[in-house]
């Protein structure tokens, strides 16, 4: 056994909690968790139902924890692990799941198969079996502090650009401020008009705010790697920058797993609570409107749908916020007919989206949002993920679809008053 | 000599290997424990455990067109079994004479009869589903096999030795049962039991970020 190999094994075995035996113990292998992954209702490829691509975890489980598999090791009835298991299992983990986590919604016996999938790839990813691109983009957020290696620099540059546009100076580094902004990558380079909008809606709200120039990544490539100790130095760097600023608040931007892990994952990484309280941007939108600090001056009347972020609505909990902002502001409002905390996710969640070799999986699994989308005949989608808008754009585009995909706080920055 | 053997030791050999062996079960799942959630919470983690065990007996309506033959044969399976395991008349004789002190009262036997029908109906439907779709194929253990065939034989055995005329019938319906006893804690089985915790693990941590699992 080769000393990867064994790493990833010793690394699935640590993974085995009360919580987790408790899933594998329970699991009646039947099925319905596939009906409710786009992986598998857009393929028909059995390889893809949610509960199989746990299977590394459950086979560790199996020889180590329980009778009958703790018999058949010692009499030589079961094949070891072996790293072409592990191999044929990268595919499923990283290709095949955006831990969307709409499994863990349907399961009867209530096992959260997302969690389940996500200690998988711990056990792969200490063995070595994780996606190139993810890999990389690991390195450059671990050395440059952004996974698609932007630099102080690069932020700077976008902000300049954003301050002329919008004609207002954008805070940063201001000690004592109510608010540190987070930023992806995404928005700065693809989406840097989140930040004006951010810019002006908070001075027209009268909120104190600031970015950080030290470190402004809210994405976390260890997440999506499924590699701890990435994950928690990504997450202190966060930490690290809101404890020097000495601010109350953290604002996760629009990214659903930035939000998941910076409010539910961050202290469990760190083991300790957090000195400030983490809020996603929806949430600080909705409450301004309900202080009566952010106001409309006109409605955005074409015909509008809501992309949920995964991470946002369903793992995340923020669900009414962003509909009551859209009531505001947009009265063609059409829900899709699965939506909430039972969305469909846009096929790019998990780290799938920085997967190139995953591209074409992932824009046949489209297909479902495709459906929905025409279904609810908008022609504006609004999301607050700046990786599911960047996900739809490219599913709208391979399906040659003419809707428009727009961010909710830019959407309310346009109709501010 | 068998039947002395299945009413006698068997039976003692078997109750005690099912409550020990569950008990060592729970041990051995709960031992770990789990780490305590450090972040701020939105909601109740208990209100949280306490819904999804709740909820989760139903399907969810997004989903439950895709899965009705999952939900009616899995429902026509598990009542039937309950019903017959609770209110078949020798059940309640057993009970009474060997664990309770006390009876209740019986079903009719057409009742029985519909039970039983509804019940190995349900069983055959969820088998055959294991067998012949792909999914369930794929993901199938044997373990699932055999914990469906010990339950249907328990069933069949118990069906035949219901009105107790021939003692060979009777101790078949015994024998089974205790290898099913002997069975159970160290099956799938044991998902009669650890529902609750599973449902209660997600239930408590969507529960903390205020979400209805």
């Amino acid at each position: 056994m080769s000393t990867a190999l064994e790493r990833g094994i010793e690394t699935l075995k640590g993974q085995i909690d009360a919580r987790v035996e408790s899933y594998l113990s329970s699991c009646v292998h039947c099925g319905i968790c596939a009906e409710s992954c786009l992986f598998y209702t857009e393929t028909g490829d059995a390889r893809y139902t949610p509960i199989y691509k746990t299977e590394p975890l459950r086979k560790v489980w199996q020889q180590n924890h329980t009778f009958w598999g703790k018999l058949a090791v010692k009499m030589g009835w079961s094949k070891p692990m072996t790293e072409a298991d592990l191999s044929d299992w990268e595919e499923l983990a990283y290709d095949g799941c955006s831990v969307c986590s709409r499994c863990t919604m349907v399961c009867p016996m209530g096992i959260d198969i997302a969690y389940m999938i996500r200690k998988v790839k711990e056990g792969l990813a200490a063995a070595g079996f994780v996606p190139s691109g993810l890999q990389e983009a690991g390195k450059r957020a671990l050395k440059l502090g952004s996974p698609m290696g932007l630099t102080e620099k690069s932020l700077r540059a976008a902000l300049a650009s954003q301050e002329k546009e919008i004609g207002m100076s954008i805070p940063i580094d201001v000690q004592s401020a109510d608010y540190l902004c987070m930023l992806s990558s995404n928005e700065v380079v693809g989406y840097p008009e989140f930040i004006g909008s951010i810019t002006r809606i908070f001075a027209k709200a009268n909120v104190s705010w600031t970015l950080s120039s030290e470190y402004f990544e809210a994405t976390n490539t260890g997440v999506q790697i499924g590699d701890s100790k990435i994950a928690a130095e990504l997450s202190g760097r966060i930490v690290a920058a809101a404890e020097k600023l000495k601010v109350k608040y953290v604002i996760s931007p629009e990214c659903g797993h930035a939000y998941t892990t910076i409010r539910w994952d961050a202290p469990n990484f760190l083991n300790r609570k957090l000195p400030f309280k983490v809020v996603h941007i929806m949430e600080l939108l909705d409450q301004l409107r309900s202080e009566g600090r952010l106001k409309i001056k006109d409605s955005f009347d074409d015909r509008v749908t809501y992309h949920d972020p995964c991470n946002i609505s369903r793992r995340g909990g923020v669900i009414d916020q962003p509909r009551k902002l859209l009531d505001m502001v947009a009265p063609n409002f059409e829900e899709m007919d699965e939506h909430g905390d039972m969305n469909w996710c846009c096929g790019g969640g998990g780290g799938v989206s920085s997967n190139e070799r995953a591209e074409p999986l992932r824009l046949k699994v489209f297909d479902v949002k495709k459906r929905q989308l025409d279904d609810t005949q908008a022609t504006t989608i609004v999301t607050a993920c700046s990786n599911c808008r960047m996900m739809l754009e490219d599913g709208l585009e391979h399906n040659e679809m003419q809707q428009d995909v727009i961010s909710i706080t830019e959407l309310l920055a346009n109709h501010m008053a | 000599m068998f039947a002395q053997l299945v009413d006698g030791i068997f039976w003692n050999i078997a109750v005690l290997v099912f409550v020990i062996g569950i008990v060592w079960r729970l041990i051995s799942v709960f031992r770990h424990g789990t780490r305590k959630d450090l972040a701020e919470p939105r909601g109740s983690a208990a209100s949280g455990a306490l819904h999804t065990n709740l909820s989760r007996f139903l399907p969810r309506g997004e989903i439950a067109g895709k899965i009705k033959l999952h939900v009616i044969a899995g429902y026509m399976f598990h009542v039937g079994l309950f019903v017959l395991l609770l209110f078949a008349a020798p059940h309640i004789k057993f009970a009474e004479q060997h664990v309770l002190g006390f009876g209740w009262v019986a079903m009719p036997y057409w009742l029985f009869v519909l039970s039983a029908q509804i019940a190995f109906a349900g069983l055959l439907i969820l088998w055959l589903h294991r067998v012949l779709h792909p999914v369930t194929r794929l993901i199938s253990r044997a373990d699932d096999h055999i914990a469906s065939g010990l339950v249907f034989v328990v069933m069949l055995t118990g069906c035949m030795a219901l009105f107790e005329s021939y003692t060979g019938l009777r101790i078949a319906h015994r024998f089974t049962v205790e290898l099913f006893m002997v069975y159970f804690p160290f099956s799938s089985l044991m998902h009669a039991i650890l529902f609750a915790s599973s449902r209660g693990y997600t239930g408590a941590l969507f529960g903390l970020r205020g979400v209805k699992a």
